[in-house]
């Protein structure tokens, strides 16, 4: 995704002058068509994140549209009080994108996790969260963001990750793909898991006879109330699942949602628990550590059509 | 376009600056409104700012022409009102409501959608700077000219950010930034050179790739020589402002209980005397 991220940017570079991309010293070579094209919308700013981030809000006020790029974490609660203040208070067109989210950098240990963004930027307001699932998905979403002059937060994997529709079907911002047809259940997947739910989809049609329509999500924030309250009319349950803490993440919003409209559709909720990995490995290990690979999604499924209605996980 | 800066003769700056000391001492009495000793420890940095250097039109506050200033130390806002009203930005009247319920006039600047004239809402210390920073990039990029202003606080310097922003500036070479360091030896709870090891200030700047100059910051004659001398400098410019935390009036000088404190009726008729203002 990063690779699809570096080439959507140097093309809108070259079509919008006041597009700026905001580097925290990451990005060695990534960027070079960009530096060596479009020298002064590329800056530097330096292990210094606070800095950038202020910095990006301060040029968006001026009439620029600056993209700030770094892993994760350091783009998010490292500078959380720059981007409530500067970025969110002042509605400043910034759109910030973490690299490496979720459990991307399994193998860098907690300090590059990032699994906790959406609880945060849920409660600040002004600030959208999006969460593109494959390389297409990114590249139309962050042209969308950057036109829109809206606040953005965009939450992105490494690399080599597969595309998951077709690229034509790449979809808006707050608009679904559905990358499995289904009757009886529904997933709900969030960016970047999108291979685990569709695994457990194909698990659960070829060995379990239960259908399962697996919808890709790329927006956290708002949520598409009217997509939810449709989706819990169709299918019998719904499991939602994200590379994120279980707390304050996308599955408590929805089961939030649903409850309080009463809506009585049982809901699984797959995340992080409350916890940090202290052992390293890969990210298929970490998935399967916090119990949101596609094992956990098939076993999900099989329980919670055992639930009568009403009755939530 | 924005307008010329007004460029008030260096020495009708002092009355402007008296009035507007006793306007602010007079609105914390009334609103209950605190950071008095700061307020007064800027005014004249600020007087000079906006009377003296701005290239702003408060008819037309966005122009995207227009130089940027910065209050960096957020917690003065209740001087920046009362500049921001004196040089026609709202009329002086919207500040009746001064603290009240629903009024936009407090103790931090509100965001510049709400209020024409700020650039910035501050009050987090170590905001301001980056994002003046920020603005003078745009500067550049955007290939349209102006200058930014911040005034920070000498204790706004403990902060990581301020040095972070020293740091960009001083690679980019961003030469359109002016900060001004109100350098009044106290902050919230003590002394700034006690507090964290603050001093050597001057040097600390300079160590960090800025042309610096260190002046009263009282003085607007110093104040005028000190951006024009170094207007040429390709480097970011640092004015460390030494000044008197409560400047002007005698009891409120250099008592850092005045960080907190509000005047009672009778401490606003006296600095009126002080400050040569009839009531």
């Amino acid at each position: 995704m990063r690779n699809a991220f570096a080439a959507e940017v140097t093309a809108m570079a070259a079509e919008d002058p006041k597009l700026v991309l905001l580097s925290g010293d990451i990005g060695n070579r990534l960027f070079d068509k960009l530096r060596g094209g479009y020298p002064t919308q590329f800056m530097n700013c330096g292990v210094a994140e606070a800095n950038m981030m202020g910095v990006a809000a301060g040029m968006a006020l001026s009439g620029l549209r600056p993209i700030v790029y770094t892993i994760t974490p350091f783009t998010t609660t490292r500078c959380l009080e720059q981007i409530r203040v500067d970025v969110a208070y002042h509605n400043a067109p910034v759109v910030i994108v973490g690299t490496g989210s979720g459990l991307s950098y399994a193998s860098l240990g907690p300090t590059h996790h990032s699994l906790e963004d959406f609880a945060i930027f849920r409660a600040i307001p002004n600030i959208r969260v999006l969460t593109p699932y494959d390389a297409p998905s990114l590249r139309s979403v962050l042209r969308e963001a950057v036109g829109s002059g809206v606040p953005t937060y965009i939450r992105i994997g490494k690399k080599g990750e597969q595309d998951l529709v077709p690229p034509e079907s790449a979809v808006g911002i707050g608009k679904t793909a559905v990358a499995r047809k289904g009757t009886d259940i529904c997933i709900l997947s969030v960016g970047t898991i999108g291979p685990e739910a569709i695994a457990a989809a194909d698990t659960l049609s070829e060995s379990h006879g239960i259908s399962a329509e697996v919808v890709l999500v790329n927006t956290v924030k708002p949520l598409d109330e009217k997509l939810l309250a449709g989706l819990a009319a169709r299918f019998k349950a719904i499991i939602t699942i994200e590379e994120h803490s279980k707390s304050g993440g996308f599955g408590e919003h929805v089961s939030a949602f649903l409850a309080q409209n009463s809506i009585a559709t049982p809901i699984t909720c797959l995340g992080t628990g409350d916890k940090f990995m202290h052992s390293v490995g890969s990210q298929s290990y970490a998935r399967t550590y916090f119990g949101i690979d596609a094992a956990s999604v098939v076993a999900a499924a099989q329980d919670c059509l055992k639930m009568p209605a009403g009755v939530a996980s | 376009m924005p307008e010329a800066p007004i460029q008030s003769d260096i020495g009708s700056l002092e009355p402007i600056a008296q009035m507007l000391r006793y306007r602010i001492i007079k609105t914390s009495h009334e609103s209950g409104t605190p950071h008095l000793g700061s307020c007064l420890s800027c005014t004249d940095l600020l007087v000079f700012f906006y009377w003296h250097i701005l290239n702003i039109n408060p008819a037309d506050p966005s122009s995207p022409q227009r130089d940027r200033f910065l209050l960096s130390k957020g917690h003065a806002a209740p001087a920046l009102f009362q500049v921001l009203a004196e040089r026609g930005f709202f009329p002086r009247s919207d500040l009746d409501g001064y603290g009240e319920d629903g009024s936009l006039f407090g103790e931090h600047p509100p965001t510049p959608s709400a209020l024409p004239g700020i650039e910035a809402a501050t009050g987090s210390l170590g905001h301001g700077l980056p994002m003046g920073l920020g603005m003078a990039l745009a500067s550049r990029i955007a290939d349209v000219p102006y200058s930014v202003y911040a005034v920070l606080s000498d204790g706004e310097c403990n902060e990581g950010s301020v040095w972070e922003a020293a740091l960009l500036a001083a690679a980019q070479g961003v030469s359109n930034l002016t900060v001004a360091v109100d350098y009044n030896k106290w902050q919230a709870t003590g002394r700034s050179n006690e507090v964290l090891g603050l001093a050597p200030l001057a040097e600390k700047w300079q160590a960090f790739g800025w042309c610096v100059t260190e002046i009263d910051g009282h003085d607007f004659g110093q104040m005028a020589d000190a951006v024009e001398k170094n207007k040429n400098d390709p480097r970011p410019k640092a004015i460390i402002a030494n000044t008197i935390k409560g400047r002007g009036v005698s009891f409120m000088e250099d008592d850092n209980n005045w960080h907190y404190r509000i005047p009672t009726a009778d401490e606003v008729k006296l600095s009126a005397q002080e400050l040569g203002i009839e009531v």
